[in-house]
């Protein structure tokens, strides 16, 4: 399987992509993203953005707002497509109901920035099924986008686990699950069952990903190695 | 060689063919809906399968290298039967969608009434959202099929030139041609063309304007006739550069009036994927 794109390591140096696209702040994101844009996409992002800001919430079988979000890839280009729909669904105000709509009709593109969108947008956990949705899904480009910040808020232990395991599965580099230090440490039945998975690897003769032993030290009791108060909620 | 198979309906190839896809040379699908061979009951059963041309199939395609796009439709068959239809209502709002690049496949199955209109506004939606058409020709009473086809897309807001007719043969090239419309061709196993074939009617007719197109499915078919049309071709006296412009540039030629064509996919576990386009090719 083609690992996902990394997150660059930290957030604010390249083009944000993957959780960095939850962990920067909306107004850093759009300087980026406006800098970074030539003159037409520039121009129709500005509009849309204008667009979704004067006519925000659902309107019709499919609001403005939804329309530029479907076409942001061919206006902006695949590479920043991800922030300019994280942009829109933010000037839009897209709230529970918007977003459920959005993702449920959406490409995995647009299934991609809700999810990034989520942290910008909803104090409490009320879109768990959609992260839900997206780690029951074996696209590791939704499955990456799943485990940001919203997901190490909100997930109870047992998703949790399991979406870590998940990324140990189908090769998303545990650098994109957000604040994993922290929920890791001292975890001892996620500490059973990478065990487990690194007995069953080794008994089929299959090499354990590093990624695990990397996991499996952070599960350790006692005082954490790194503070968690790492602005963007990644280990190094 | 870089191939582009302009009709392939990969849900119903296992990941196997992706990966002996890409060792022939296929850099680029066009995945057209269709009937699936179960009958639809209701119109949500389309979303779920619009939803995973859009989202699972262009991620499995991606893993082998593989730029993958759609067509979206109501097929000409489940065109005739009333609990499929409404879906039509839902096109629009997936024919917004950046990875679709054509109207398709619509087009004639039994020649009745529901599928003359399920065709008309069809071709309309297709000029409403800028997107060229993929009209399918009927495999029973073909050139009948054909000439009704051309007739209704005369009569409708679509220019000839972003219409590609498909599953031609001997019998129906001809007009097909003289209608200025893009001309495909299905190379099977046994039925519709095959090699030999196709590389006499590009002897006769010349590749101008001509895609060629496994048109591989769950029936007997095969995913890799896209290079052995190009083998055969390069065997017969073609040259590269027509086995290209077939194979490739017609193609990307073609989709392309959608605007939407992007020949960009990360690279596969083989080299580096960070940043690291190997397609920026076509005309």
């Amino acid at each position: 399987m083609t690992q996902p794109h990394a997150a660059p390591e930290t957030p604010a140096a390249g083009i944000p992509g993957g959780t960095a696209l939850a962990l920067t702040p909306v107004d850093e994101l759009q300087r980026h993203l406006t800098a970074r844009l030539a003159g037409a996409a520039r121009a129709w992002l500005d509009q849309a953005l204008d667009e979704a800001a004067a006519h925000p919430g659902i309107h019709g079988p499919i609001s403005v707002w939804e329309l530029r979000l479907a076409e942001a890839g061919r206006r902006c280009g695949s590479d920043h497509a991800d922030a300019a729909r994280v942009l829109i669904l933010h000037a839009a105000h897209a709230d529970m109901d918007a977003l459920t709509r959005v993702y449920s009709q959406g490409t995995a593109a647009e299934r991609r920035a809700v999810l990034h969108a989520l942290p910008h947008l909803l104090p409490g956990p009320d879109a768990l099924p959609l992260v839900e949705d997206a780690l029951r899904t074996n696209d590791t480009r939704l499955l990456a986008a799943a485990v940001g910040p919203y997901a190490a808020r909100h997930l109870t232990p047992h998703h949790w686990r399991h979406a870590v395991l998940k990324c140990l599965f189908t090769g998303v580099p545990v650098a994109e699950v957000a604040d994993l230090e922290r929920r890791a440490h001292a975890d001892a039945e996620l500490a059973r069952m990478l065990g487990d998975y690194a007995a069953e690897r080794t008994a089929a003769g299959r090499p354990v990903p590093q990624d695990l032993h990397r996991v499996l030290a952070l599960t350790e009791p006692g005082p954490p190695r790194h503070s968690a108060a790492d602005p963007h909620g990644k280990e190094s | 060689m870089r191939i582009f198979d302009p009709h392939i309906h990969m849900t119903s190839r296992t990941t196997d063919d992706y990966q002996a896809m890409h060792a022939a040379g296929v850099r680029a699908v066009v995945e057209p809906s269709f009937w699936l061979g179960q009958p639809r009951t209701s119109p949500a059963t389309f979303l779920d399968y619009f939803d995973s041309l859009l989202g699972w199939e262009p991620f499995r395609a991606a893993q082998y290298g593989i730029a993958h796009h759609c067509t979206l439709a109501l097929n000409p068959k489940e065109a005739n039967d009333p609990r499929c239809v409404p879906v039509l209502d839902e096109l629009p709002r997936y024919l917004v969608k950046d990875q679709v690049v054509a109207v398709g496949e619509i087009g004639y199955d039994s020649m009745t009434p529901a599928e003359d209109t399920a065709l008309a506004a069809q071709l309309q939606l297709a000029a409403d959202h800028e997107l060229p058409a993929l009209v399918h020709t009927p495999h029973r009473d073909k050139l009948a099929g054909l000439r009704r086809t051309l007739d209704v897309v005369r009569e409708s807001a679509l220019p000839p030139e972003r219409v590609l007719v498909d599953h031609l043969n001997e019998t129906t090239v001809k007009e097909a041609k003289d209608s200025g419309c893009w001309l495909g061709f299905s190379v099977y196993p046994e039925t519709k063309m095959d090699e030999q074939r196709m590389v006499a009617i590009l002897q006769q007719y010349g590749p101008e304007q001509v895609l060629v197109n496994s048109a591989a499915d769950w029936g007997r078919s095969d995913p890799l006739k896209t290079r052995k049309v190009a083998d055969l071709m390069l065997a017969e006296g073609f040259t590269q550069d027509d086995v290209d412009r077939v194979l490739w540039r017609n193609p990307v030629a073609f989709y392309g009036l959608s605007g939407r064509l992007v020949l960009d996919v990360a690279e596969t576990e083989a080299t580096t994927h960070e940043g690291n386009s190997i397609l920026r090719g076509g005309e």
